[in-house]
Parts: C-alpha cells; structure tokens; sequence
C-alpha cells in the first residue's frame, strides 16, 4: 500500500516551447522527465540530413542551465573537475566532467567564463536528467564558496547546421563574428539571449539561452528563416553519434572514468601530472595514474564501423575473432549521413587500436566490425 | 482476397495456400524510417509467433513474428535491397515474405481491417 504513491509516474514537466511542437506535428515523448519532440513529420532521417546539409532547430530546454558567481568561483568549480577552469578565458566555453571520489563521471556540461566585472560568473549547462544532482553536488560541494544559481526560468534552442550562422546572423549581425566555443549577449528578433557558438552534432552553429517567456518568439522567428526546419532528439542522437560524442547514461556514467571513456582530450595539461595545478579533483589518484601509465586500464570507449550494412545497438556484446567477450556495444545505429553502420562501445585495451577487427554479437551471430577513429563524420566547427 | 491482421502490427494477404506478409502502415509510422530488413531463409518452416525476421529503423529495431504457422516459399529481395520500401509502400512492394500455411484455421483469430484500426487506434 505504502508504495501505491512511489508507482505513480511523476507527470511529465513541459518546455516552454510546447504548444509549439505540438503545432509543427511533433511525436512527444518522455525525456528527462519532460515531454520531449522526438521527431516531427519530416522523420529523423530527413531531419538528420537537413541539419547536415542546412540548419536544424533544436528545443534542449530540459537541459540544466545554472550560473557559479563570486570571485571563488572558477577556482571552486576547478576543485570538481579535471579540467582547467581557472585559466579560461572571457567570452569562452570549454567541456567539463563532474567526477564522483572513485573518478567515475557523474555528468558532462559545457561552462563559459562570462567574466562580470564583480567577479566570476560561470554559465554552466548540464544533461536534463543529471540537473536536480547536479545542481546539489554541486551545492554541496562548492556551495561555502560561490554563489549556485539555478536558472530554471531559461529555455535553450540549439541551432545547428552549415546554413545556421546565415540563418542567425539575418536577425542578429555579428554572430557571424563569433569563433567555435566563444559566445555572448545578442539580441535575436527581438529576444535578449546568451548564445555560443557549439553545439552537440559536429556542425557549425549555436546553443541560444533565452528566458522561456520569449522562446517562443525566438523559436518562431529562427522557424521563419529558409536555410531552417525544426529537428527532433531522434536525430540529435544520431548527428552526436555520427560526431563521436558520448551520450551521458549510455557512453558515459558514474562507473566509466575519463580515461577509460577516451576523454583525455577533455583533461588540459594544467591538470595533468606535472601540470601547475596537478590533481586536487575528485578520483585525481586513479584518474592520473590511468592518464600516467594506459596499460593499467581494464577497458576503452572506441568507434566501431561495422563491415556489412547491419546496425548494431546500445548493449550488443563485442567478442574478439575469436569468440572471446571483450566488451560491448554502448551507442549504435545506422549513420544516416554516411549509410553505415556505426557504434561506440567499451573494449578491453588490446583491441582498441585503430583498425582491429572484432565481433558484434547481434541477435547471436557475428557482425565483423572493425574499431575506427571518430568522428564518423567530419566536423565542421568555425575556427574562424 | 482476404487481408488479416496481427496485434504484432503484421498483415497477410491470403492466397489459395499462399499468404504475403509484410508489417502495418501503423507499424512503419511507429517505426519511422527503415533502415535494415533481416529475411526468413526459404524453405524453413516457422510456427506461429515464432520470429520471422527482424526490421530496423535509425532509432529502433522490433521483431517480425509468423502470423500463421508454415513454411517459407519467397521472401522479398527487393526489400533487402531497399529496405524503405516498407514505409513508402508497405501493404504492397514493402512485403517481406510468402508462407505457405500448415494450418489454417489460425487465420480465424487474426483481425480483420475494421478491428486492427480499431486495435492500432488504441496502441
């Protein structure tokens, strides 16, 4: 009896930008706890394909956007991540990992130094599903020495696409200026926004803050322009795997460390044994000894292209060739820009090297597959 | 020629002992686009409910279940080929194979058009 209220499903938290999906046609789904745009009529493959070739328009309002302000503050965000906060600069975002004691990953978020004139003031944004412990870890960790500001009145639009920048500087001139990873406050039709260049699918173009009052106003005027068509989480997911980016709670959790999941290009030297500002962060003893000697290392997130035209998903097993369990399949499906299947998973360390080939096991048999550099696709960021 | 329907969002075409199977326009909506078909081999035989095949789109995979129990005498190459063929036509050149049936009387619980929209209305 007592558990009848737990069985309850929370209901489901809606983006400002609802009644708008709904509008265009979206199937909505439960993400993250809201209800989410999965697909509209064009189908993912279309929208995939259009974001590749045009512009895409996505709501990732149930992402966590939060503000770090006081003099303290990059030095105490530092504290939670190997990663350089301290030494970034104005005007610049950088990717981050909040690390639990063990090392393990608790999530992934992009953070830019807005350098107010009273002191830090870093603009954090986190995975929708990790926000509410996000924001407590981060609370409880940090909390005595900067002020933690969740921003729960902010939608975030992501535009994203070869075509996104002609589209956005049309109602704000001057994005165009803006390089991969720097950002600031524009005036988008009308919209007060804190927009950066980046994004989560390997293409040029922008994530838009904009408080949920005027997303609709902001969403409807960047609709109206040619080059764009709203996009979906359906085709975000598969635009971040063909970029080679870790979905969190699939390629990356509390049980994978930075190391093993192939981050090491998210740890400056700064960090680093040897660095000025070596260690100090949560797991920094086995985080630097798998940075200082790789052999130690029990597994590996790898790109796998699979060598006949069969997807393989999330959760296939990986063998060797010769029938070994070596590891598994943590993201997969067909690339629609490059009609192949393609994958990222955990292998042991001896067959993570460019070009081994090993077994995945769908629905029993092999599929050759064969580990392979990422992105599967190029990227196209402005690095002006 | 009598067309019936499965609550596994299959249909089958009856004719004389030879029924076409393919999946329901509800089904490849729900799937959205397919990207991968795998086939029955020819010549083996299934029983009812057993998995047939296999179909993929970007974002999902389901299986595809016999209808009826039977042996397998074609399967749709051209689908292999193109496997988008089950959303652009997938009551007609998006069929996935040809049974022929052991026991017929199983055609008698499978839905007719009326129920099915009935059935996938709710779904």
């Amino acid at each position: 009896m007592s558990h009848e209220s737990s069985a309850t499903p929370a209901p489901l938290l809606k983006t400002p930008l609802n009644d708008l999906h709904v509008e265009l046609g979206a199937r909505m789904v439960p993400f993250a706890g809201y209800s989410m745009p999965v697909q509209y009529p064009a189908g993912l493959m279309a929208e995939h394909l259009h974001t590749r070739s045009a512009a895409g328009l996505f709501d990732v309002s149930h992402m966590g956007q939060l503000r770090l302000v006081g003099p303290d503050a990059a030095a105490a965000f530092e504290s939670l991540m190997p990663v350089d906060v301290i030494d970034l600069a104005p005007g610049k975002q950088r990717y981050g990992l909040l690390l639990n004691d063990e090392g393990g990953i608790i999530d992934d978020l992009m953070f830019f130094n807005r350098d107010h004139a009273n002191g830090g003031d870093i603009f954090v944004i986190v995975n929708g599903a990790c926000k509410a412990g996000d924001i407590a870890h981060i609370q409880a960790k940090i909390g005595q020495r900067c002020e933690v500001i969740p921003m729960p009145e902010m939608a975030l639009l992501a535009l994203q696409g070869p075509q996104a920048v002609t589209a956005l500087q049309r109602l704000a001139p001057g994005v165009e200026q803006l390089v991969f990873m720097t950002g600031g406050r524009f005036t988008v039709a009308g919209c007060d926004c804190f927009l950066t260049r980046s994004g989560y699918t390997g293409e040029d173009g922008f994530e838009i803050s904009v408080d949920a009052s005027q997303a609709d106003t902001l969403a409807r005027a960047l609709l109206a322009q040619p080059e764009v068509k709203p996009v979906g989480l359906g085709a975000r997911n598969s635009l971040r795997l063909e970029a080679g980016l870790c979905l969190y709670g699939n390629d990356i959790d509390t049980t994978t460390t930075p190391v093993e999941a192939s981050l090491n290009w998210a740890m400056q030297k700064v960090r680093r044994s040897g660095g000025a500002r070596a260690g100090g962060f949560p797991g920094s003893d086995k985080i630097l000894a798998q940075l200082d000697n790789p052999a130690a290392l029990s597994r590996k997130r790898v790109g796998l292209m699979a060598l006949e035209r069969i997807p393989v998903r999330d959760h296939t097993a990986l063998h060797s060739t010769n029938g070994t369990p070596i590891g598994e399949v943590t993201s997969g499906l067909l690339g629609p820009t490059i009609n192949q299947p393609v994958a990222m998973g955990y292998v042991q360390p001896e067959f993570a090297a460019i070009g081994t080939r090993v077994n995945a096991m769908v629905r029993g048999k092999p599929v050759p597959m064969e580990v392979t550099s990422m992105p599967f696709v190029p990227t196209r960021y402005h690095r002006g | 020629m009598t067309v019936k329907y499965t609550e596994d969002h299959e249909w089958l075409k009856l004719d004389a002992d030879i029924a076409t199977v393919g999946i329901t326009v509800h089904a490849q909506d729900a799937l959205g686009d397919v990207v991968f078909v795998e086939l029955p081999e020819v010549g083996t035989t299934l029983a009812q409910k057993d998995t047939a095949g296999v179909v993929e789109s970007v974002k999902a995979a389901a299986d595809v279940y016999m209808p009826v129990s039977g042996k397998i005498t074609e399967v749709n190459e051209a689908l292999r080929d193109d496997p988008s063929l089950a959303n652009s036509d997938p009551l007609g050149a998006g069929w996935f194979f040809k049974v022929k049936l052991s026991d017929p009387s199983q055609l008698d619980a499978l839905m007719d058009e009326t129920s099915y929209t009935a059935f996938s209305e709710k779904a």
